[in-house]
């Protein structure tokens, strides 16, 4: 009763590979945590980040989430690969059915769900609101919520790493596969609440960074003078808050199937497996343009700035970011054609998704004449662009020709398919997201990152990138299939041996790219940027101290023209030196991170059937929601002696830097 | 530097030469005419991929920082004319593309009998297509040849330039039956039925396998698809038919038990009616189709039973149980019509007479609730638990 079906066989101590892992994870904690309380961190983590409401810092931490979670679904990248690489000629490989299918599962959600989310939503949080000119986001409190449910859904995933096991359904966990006739075990029940409490996270800060831009932005930006980067952010806000409910939605129906045995997705009772596809794709495609979009914001802003121009057709980018946020709902159905719809249905669908291909065109095509006549400075976010805008294209080719049905019948479920969306995503959302770790990271931290062991990892991802999936088109044309665990034609072999080596390339590039972010950390003294500017930036952000003050802006800049900072610039804006009044701030607060770990308590009791624990947790949650209304000290005062002292500060080394 | 270049591509050319592109270079008309849109689309697409990739790498290299020739506008952000271009010239390509996936789709659906065998070679009036049902199990391939009475597991056949339509359904997950050479895939779905159409226009044997995953067994779940001359064909059938094997429900029960890696089995004989049991979840004795449910809710459905009148699964597929705050699986045995009721209602209070032995069907008299029906003298759950002997549903086994 106590322990729900919780026993000591959940624990996969029969498999070595998870026990090595488990003991590495423990030993690796075990020095984390002894490390921080020989520091003496503790106390400065919990009021300085984990409690913080600052938004800069909680995009920081979303950062940190990402990365950390990279490593995990990368490592079921390259067992992956290395399973698919050996099993040939009789051999199983070294991974189990059980233990395989699980790990391309959880390499998909992992991903998707706590690698490019949580960076896509840590960059617009620290970046909006500099670059719109606010002091924080909408609603702080939630913000710091947001990100710990979000961490929460995470800590799920991980925790089935080693009680219990994940889903072995693929990464959309398609029913009857995930009902429970042929799920019983708690996998499938992982993933649903991993999902749900992140999803929560997901959509309140969805709510949160669509406030902000419509609310908060400086006096004199209107719409049409946003920044690119804060337009696109916008529109996939509002995606996330059209979209995220139906996901929430969708997997709240599986769980009722899977808990009180309704018949919305089974086969028989008149359930439907096929509203599950439908619905959760409804989502999930408005998802990759969540994902996307941000992406080409930040490229705007590097193509911009590191060709010393004005984006080329700033209205069409706008209006190219707004079609594509309304066609993304009307193209779901192209992810299953093969599932018997009229040609009718499948033609609208088909051309629909070609059409979202034109402001996608028009998009490459305005960073394209940025480009031209401007005087472009190879710093790493514009080899990253570049990189992009030729990687992209192809990824968005072979995207247009899977659009085609007939096409699509031969091509769906391949590996084609699988080095198709790896190709946008990889090329697409990752090599923006580093082109924008990289581009803002001065603005953070106050120092460049190395550019040495950056280009290191650029040329590792990029040529890994190639390497890791070309062999997968081919061997989609080959009509080889995807989540394959065992392969019966050798002549197949050396495709898959090129793709792992790929793979290790890959592997060197986050290695150096995490050797990077020591680097640069040891040397901060000589990366040094005191301007607040280090790239000539023409954008709001880089208008105030790197990094910037807890307040952002002691003055609300008032803002002319959509490159706002470089037109401050021409006009020879002088910074105010005096003036300076109290500013009025949000106060810190653990709420967040108490009804996030709550939150994570009623997950497992549900997953586990111990339902004196979901009970109690849901207790406790209705219990701190209502006690957090009382709290009275929400905000505060920074007096402006120590407003004063800041910006007096900031003069000292902009006299320093212009010295 | 171009030299050592493209000595170093030769050996990955070989490789590419090696290889077995069955996707552009399929045996079946179908899978060709598919690949011509594949490569019809590339090359349009190519068309406006090239160029921007070629002008990305130019202007990369021509407004470098470095080069001061260059001519540098920092304020120049709008051109009307190069808007135009810029959103009309993809417009174009896609126009081409949406007219030709209208096209293609409609000719290429898969629900759509074969107008040609081939290029120029139209079906001729007399030829009958070759009917094959196939069910996905778990994980194995059956192949019903309904004109034939014959089946196989995991092999199949079909004469060269004969059309063959295919009716699609599965025991349980969801799968999807694809042969590369013959045409494009279509899903397999449990209760549904997808169709396919295709032909098989060169002799030869040729991998088929799902292309969808669908649990432990999935990657075993191949089969061959062999393309045989007439004489071939008619070989191969009578070999089926020499196998011992009757494939009846009983014995379709067994086979649907999971498995993994089957070997090739030969039915002599099928069932005529399994498919279709298979395709409406009524295999097992006894059990109501789910066509006879539909057409009974048609006419005004049979109220609260109405909900537990069909069986989940027959087997046991790992450890396999109901949700856990669900009710006790439970179904009725039987539907009885309006007279019978009446006429029960008349011997009301004869007690219930205990409930033949499971798996024996039609006749017993139970009355159920129905659409303006009195409720018969048993409550619903009552009855149920009469229906059922213990805590499960009946075995078939």
């Amino acid at each position: 009763m106590i322990f729900g079906r919780l026993t000591l066989e959940s624990f996969p101590l029969h498999e070595p590979i998870l026990l090595v892992t488990f003991a590495a994870v423990v030993l690796g904690g075990i020095g984390v945590v002894g490390a921080l309380t020989y520091f003496r961190l503790w106390g400065y983590l919990w009021r300085e980040w984990f409690t913080s409401v600052d938004h800069k810092k909680i995009g920081i931490m979303y950062m940190v989430l990402g990365l950390v979670m990279l490593l995990r679904g990368f490592a079921d990248a390259i067992m992956m690969r290395l399973q698919q690489a050996m099993a040939f000629n009789g051999s199983e490989g070294y991974l189990t059915a059980h233990h395989y299918d699980q790990v391309f599962t959880a390499h998909g959600v992992i991903m998707i769900f706590f690698v490019a989310m949580p960076m896509v939503t840590g960059l617009m949080n620290f970046v909006v609101p500099l670059q719109i000119g606010a002091r924080d986001v909408s609603f702080p409190f939630l913000n710091n919520f947001s990100f710990w449910m979000t961490t929460a859904g995470a800590v799920l995933v991980m925790m089935s790493l080693f009680v219990g096991e994940f889903a072995r359904t693929g990464w959309l966990a398609y029913p009857p596969l995930s009902g429970i006739g042929y799920s019983p075990d708690v996998g499938v029940d992982y993933y649903i609440w991993a999902l749900q409490v992140a999803g929560i996270g997901t959509l309140l800060s969805g709510i949160n960074l669509v406030c902000t831009i419509v609310k908060m932005r400086a006096p004199g930006m209107t719409m049409m003078k946003m920044p690119v980067f804060t337009w696109t952010s916008l529109c996939t806000n509002v995606l996330i808050v059209a979209a995220f409910p139906v996901l929430t939605a969708v997997l709240a129906l599986l769980s009722l199937d899977r808990y009180v045995g309704t018949n919305f997705f089974t086969n028989d009772f008149g359930g439907s497996p096929m509203m599950y596809v439908n619905l959760i794709w409804i989502w999930g495609h408005p998802e990759v343009y969540i994902l996307i979009l941000p992406a080409f914001g930040i490229f705007s802003e590097v193509t911009s700035t590191f060709s010393g121009k004005r984006l080329f057709g700033y209205t069409s980018m706008v209006y190219a970011t707004v079609v594509i946020t309304i066609l993304s709902y009307l193209v779901w159905l192209h992810h299953f054609f093969t599932m018997g719809s009229g040609a009718s249905v499948n033609s609208f669908f088909g051309i629909t998704t070609m059409i979202i291909s034109i402001p996608t065109g028009a998009k490459i095509f305005n960073w394209l004449f940025t480009m031209y006549r401007g005087r472009i400075r190879f710093e790493l976010p514009m080899m990253w662009t570049l990189a992009f805008m030729l990687t992209f294209t192809v990824g968005g080719m072979t995207g247009v020709l899977l659009a085609v049905p007939p096409a699509d019948f031969v091509l769906h479920n391949s590996l084609f398919l699988v080095a198709h969306f790896h190709n946008v995503i990889i090329g697409g959302v990752l090599f923006g997201l580093f082109a924008g770790i990289v581009y803002w990271w001065p603005k953070a931290f106050g120092f460049k990152l190395d550019p040495f062991w950056g280009k290191l990892s650029f040329w590792f991802w990029v040529v890994g990138f190639w390497f890791a999936f070309m062999p997968l088109y081919i061997l989609g044309l080959m009509g080889v299939t995807r989540r394959m665990r065992v392969f019966d034609d050798p002549s197949l072999q050396i495709w898959f041996v090129i793709a792992g080596f790929g793979a290790v390339l890959i592997l060197l590039g986050i290695v150096s790219f995490l050797v990077q972010i020591g680097v640069s950390i040891l040397r901060r003294d000589k990366l040094r940027e005191t301007t607040g500017d280090p790239w000539d930036g023409r954008t709001l952000e880089w208008a105030t101290a790197s990094p910037p003050p807890v307040y952002n802006f002691a003055f609300t800049p008032v803002i002319h023209d959509n490159d706002a900072w470089a037109d401050m610039k021409r006009r020879g804006y002088q910074r105010p030196l005096d003036g300076y009044r109290p500013i009025h701030m949000p106060s810190n607060t653990p709420t967040g991170i108490i009804l996030a770990g709550l939150s994570m308590a009623v997950a497992f009791g549900l997953i586990w059937y111990m339902w004196w624990l979901a009970a109690l947790g849901f207790v406790a949650l209705l219990v701190v929601t209502i006690a957090h209304t009382f709290n009275y000290h929400r905000d505060f005062h920074i007096p402006v002696e120590e407003v004063v002292r800041t910006e007096a500060e900031r003069t000292r080394l902009l006299a320093g830097a212009g010295a | 530097m171009s030299r050592f270049r493209i000595i170093a591509v030769l050996p990955l050319l070989a490789l590419l030469g090696g290889c077995n592109f069955v996707v552009l270079a399929p045996a079946g008309d179908v899978a060709a005419q598919q690949r011509d849109l594949v490569v019809i689309s590339t090359i349009l697409m190519l068309l406006i991929i090239i160029p921007v990739m070629a002008l990305t790498v130019f202007f990369a290299w021509r407004y470098r920082h470095s080069n001061k020739e260059a001519r540098y506008e920092p304020d120049w952000d709008h051109s009307t004319g190069l808007e135009l271009v810029i959103w009309s010239a993809p417009l174009l390509i896609i126009i081409c593309l949406g007219a030709l996936t209208w096209m293609g789709t409609h000719l290429l659906d898969p629900y759509r009998q074969l107008g040609r065998i081939a290029a120029g070679r139209p079906v001729p009036q007399t030829a009958k297509p070759l009917e094959v049902n196939v069910v996905a199990l778990d994980w194995k391939w059956l192949f019903i040849y309904p004109e034939y009475g014959v089946a196989t597991v995991n092999e199949l056949a079909a004469p060269v330039d004969r059309p063959i339509s295919f009716r699609i359904t599965s025991s349980s997950v969801m799968n999807s039956f694809y042969v590369p050479a013959l045409a494009g895939q279509i899903y397999a779905m449990a209760g549904m039925q997808t169709r396919l159409h295709g032909v098989i226009n060169r002799p030869g044997r040729y991998q088929g396998f799902s292309a969808n995953y669908s649990g432990a067994g999935f990657s075993g779940m191949r089969f061959a698809f062999h393309g045989l001359t007439d004489a071939d064909f008619d070989g191969w059938i009578a070999q089926a038919k020499a196998a011992d094997g009757a494939l009846d429900r009983a014995t379709y029960l067994q086979l649907e038990r999971p498995s993994e890696n089957d070997p090739v089995r030969r039915y002599a004989n099928v069932d005529p009616k399994l498919f279709n049991a298979i395709l409406n979840m009524c295999v097992e004795p006894g059990k109501m189709c789910m066509n006879e449910m539909a057409a009974v809710d048609a006419k005004g459905g049979l109220g609260l039973a109405g909900i537990a009148n069909t069986l989940p699964l027959s087997y046991e597929k790992y450890a396999r149980r109901g949700a856990v705050f669900g009710a006790e699986p439970s179904y009725v045995l039987s539907v009885c019509t309006i007279e019978e009721a009446a006429a029960m209602q008349a011997r009301a209070p004869a007690p219930m007479t205990p409930v033949p032995p499971k798996g024996t069907s039609t006749s017993t008299s139970t009355a159920i609730r129905g659409a303006g029906l009195p409720l018969p003298d048993l409550s619903l759950r009552r009855l149920d638990s009469l229906l059922l002997s213990g805590p499960g549903r009946p075995s078939n086994s």
